[in-house]
């Protein structure tokens, strides 16, 4: 025990002596927690029509105010040359071009089926499938009033038409606001800690192999299990730390509502981070330089994060892929992060996330001990 | 004289096909300063991994310290002090903060490292920079304090491979007074080097070639055998018949 507490004092005073480390571990996740969660917006404003009216009357004139009030698009140029718009396309200048054929109005009054053209810029796929959606309820909305209102306008003395309208209203459980930063900011969160963890794990035994001194420890009588508990716990309460800055900013600066408990997102995190510092072990112990375990580390983590659930719904994956990320680890914490933080859920509901990070992390930990060699 | 400390037979290395250490047999008596020689590529730092517990040997039987290498390493480590090639102290911390380290991790007590190092503090004379970090202290103080360091805990054998490398003149003779000290004390000292100087120091020697073991005895034996004068001499002899 006393030989594990040198280890740690040790671990300690080369941490907090490397200059770059505490803005590192301190300063940058508290910065980037910040930044990311205001970008990561996947709500897309002011997207550029293009607005080609053919028809010049009241009704094309109605659905270019209810465009513009909108608030998702402004208008970037108008014209009635098809080149024109493509350029404009072409030249980024507009996201979307929307073409009214002449005569629509007189059609809509025959109640005759009448078409608009929109051509949407997909280079950006999620911006192109946003703009489609927002025009399609903006249009769709346009339909109900105005057109009915044509219409009636028009048989006034006769019968008016019936119309029997579905109306969907929809209300948000959980995120009544639809708000983005509650649903994002706990998962980079996750995505920090985990970062923060495995780099600074895989990076810290590999270094010694490079400068030579894992070989002087290899020749004292020291065990196994005290070299690696004295290399995991100093990164281990690092990483609480890390943690708590991070909630509290979620809390002060986003106001994101705890609605569980913050002792079992911290019981969770305890494990979670365990088994992040194993995988970190894990790699230094089958690399041999820094810029190896880098890479590997890298590796990982990308498939990681990319697959964790967080940027692509994991229900939107192929069959395949929603395998794979059963391995991930990220995965699951996001999903506790979110039942907790934002849904109240408890430990009966969080049972199965426990067991399956305690199962993992002991299968990484126990390789990584397998695998480090006190004599080669 | 006394007895051995340690003995080696037939100890043998093989990397695939390669033999690295190819079937060497020798003793070390306790105290004794012995003299581990050999071009570079000869297999000497293999051969003293293999007796420190660092390597597992191949074939063969070796006992240090009384400990088995192939079953006992821990055991071994324990009995040893070893100091490598390559700086192995730790640079971003204090010559203080070293000597706890490494006195706290072989299990010496607070009081116990915080008096012996005291000691070679004073010894070395690096009272005025005590609480400064490694990496500003010159190569010859470097070298002096991680030998010192190696034998913090009192072990029976010390190794040393190539302790003196890239170290001045004086130092390397003040080196060599420390190592004739810890010999007094009764710490038996295994030390390899390119130094032919060196090796007239030493109570015996070995010359590596190949892997393989081609003279052993005292430098005055070594000598008489060869016909030469000089342990240079008998070197360039053994190494390149």
């Amino acid at each position: 025990m006393r030989i594990i507490l040198y280890l740690i004092q040790k671990e300690f005073l080369q941490i907090f002596r490397n200059k770059t480390n505490l803005p590192i571990l301190f300063v940058m996740p508290v910065l980037q927690l910040i930044v990311l969660s205001y970008a990561a917006d996947f709500e897309i404003k002011n997207l550029k029509v293009y607005w080609m009216d053919n028809d010049q009357s009241s009704a094309s004139r109605q659905l270019y105010r209810d465009l513009t009030a909108s608030g998702y698009f402004t208008i970037a140029g108008t014209g009635f040359d098809h080149a024109e718009a493509a350029a404009a396309l072409d030249k980024n200048e507009a996201d979307l071009v929307v073409e009214i054929p002449a005569g629509m109005e007189k059609k809509l009054v025959r109640k005759e089926p009448q078409q608009l053209q929109v051509i949407v810029n997909a280079i950006d796929g999620t911006k192109a499938g946003l703009a489609n959606y927002y025009f399609g309820r903006i249009l769709g909305d346009y339909n109900q009033r105005e057109v009915a209102a044509l219409q009636m306008r028009v048989v006034a003395s006769g019968q008016p038409i019936a119309r029997q309208v579905i109306n969907v209203e929809s209300s948000f459980w959980f995120n009544p606001e639809l708000n983005y930063k509650t649903f994002m900011v706990p998962g980079i969160l996750v995505l920090l800690v985990t970062m923060i963890g495995a780099f600074l794990s895989s990076m810290n035994i590999v270094r010694e192999k490079e400068i030579g001194t894992i070989e002087q420890i290899n020749v004292t009588p020291i065990q196994k299990y005290q070299f690696v508990i004295g290399k995991l716990l100093p990164f281990w309460l690092l990483g609480l730390m890390v943690l708590s800055i991070g909630l509290m900013v979620a809390k002060v600066v986003f106001n994101i509502p705890f609605v569980g408990s913050v002792g079992l997102i911290y019981a969770f995190s305890a494990v979670y981070l365990l088994l992040i510092l194993g995988f970190g072990l894990l790699i230094s112990t089958l690399t041999d330089t820094q810029q190896q375990a880098m890479f590997l580390a890298w590796f990982f983590l990308v498939v990681f994060i990319l697959m964790g659930g967080l940027f692509t719904a994991i229900e939107n994956m192929p069959g395949w892929a929603q395998t794979i990320t059963l391995f991930n680890p990220i995965r699951y914490f996001i999903e506790f992060v979110r039942l907790v933080m934002l849904k109240g859920a408890g430990w009966q509901e969080t049972r199965f996330f426990f067991a399956v990070i305690f199962g993992y992390a002991v299968l990484l930990n126990g390789l990584a001990i397998l695998n480090y060699k006190k004599t080669a | 004289m006394s007895s051995s400390i340690i003995e080696v037979e037939n100890l043998t290395k093989r990397f695939g096909t390669f033999k690295a250490v190819d079937s060497i047999s020798l003793e070390v008596k306790q105290g004794e300063i012995f003299g581990f020689l050999g071009a570079n590529g000869a297999g000497k730092t293999t051969a003293m991994k293999m007796l420190s517990g660092l390597l597992s040997p191949t074939s063969g039987k070796a006992m240090v310290a009384g400990f088995d290498v192939f079953k006992q390493q821990n055991q071994i480590k324990k009995s040893i002090g070893y100091m490598s090639q390559r700086f192995s102290l730790y640079d971003d911390l204090t010559i203080k903060e070293n000597i706890r380290f490494y006195g706290g991790i072989y299990g010496l007590k607070r009081k116990q490292w915080k008096e012996k190092g005291e000691r070679l503090i004073k010894r070395l004379g690096l009272d005025e920079v005590e609480g400064k970090l490694l990496k500003d202290l010159p190569l010859g103080w470097k070298q002096k304090l991680a030998f010192s360091i190696a034998i913090l805990h009192d072990p029976k054998i010390v190794f040393l491979d190539e302790p003196t490398g890239g170290v001045d003149p004086i130092t390397r003779r003040q080196f060599w007074e420390m190592i004739y000290e810890a010999a007094h004390d009764g710490i038996t000292v295994f030390v390899t080097t390119h130094y032919m100087d060196e090796a007239e120091y030493c109570d015996r020697i070995s010359m590596m070639v190949d892997g393989r073991v081609e003279a052993y005895d005292t430098p005055e034996g070594l000598k008489k055998k060869y016909g030469v004068k000089t342990m240079n001499e008998v070197f360039i002899k053994v190494a390149r018949p």
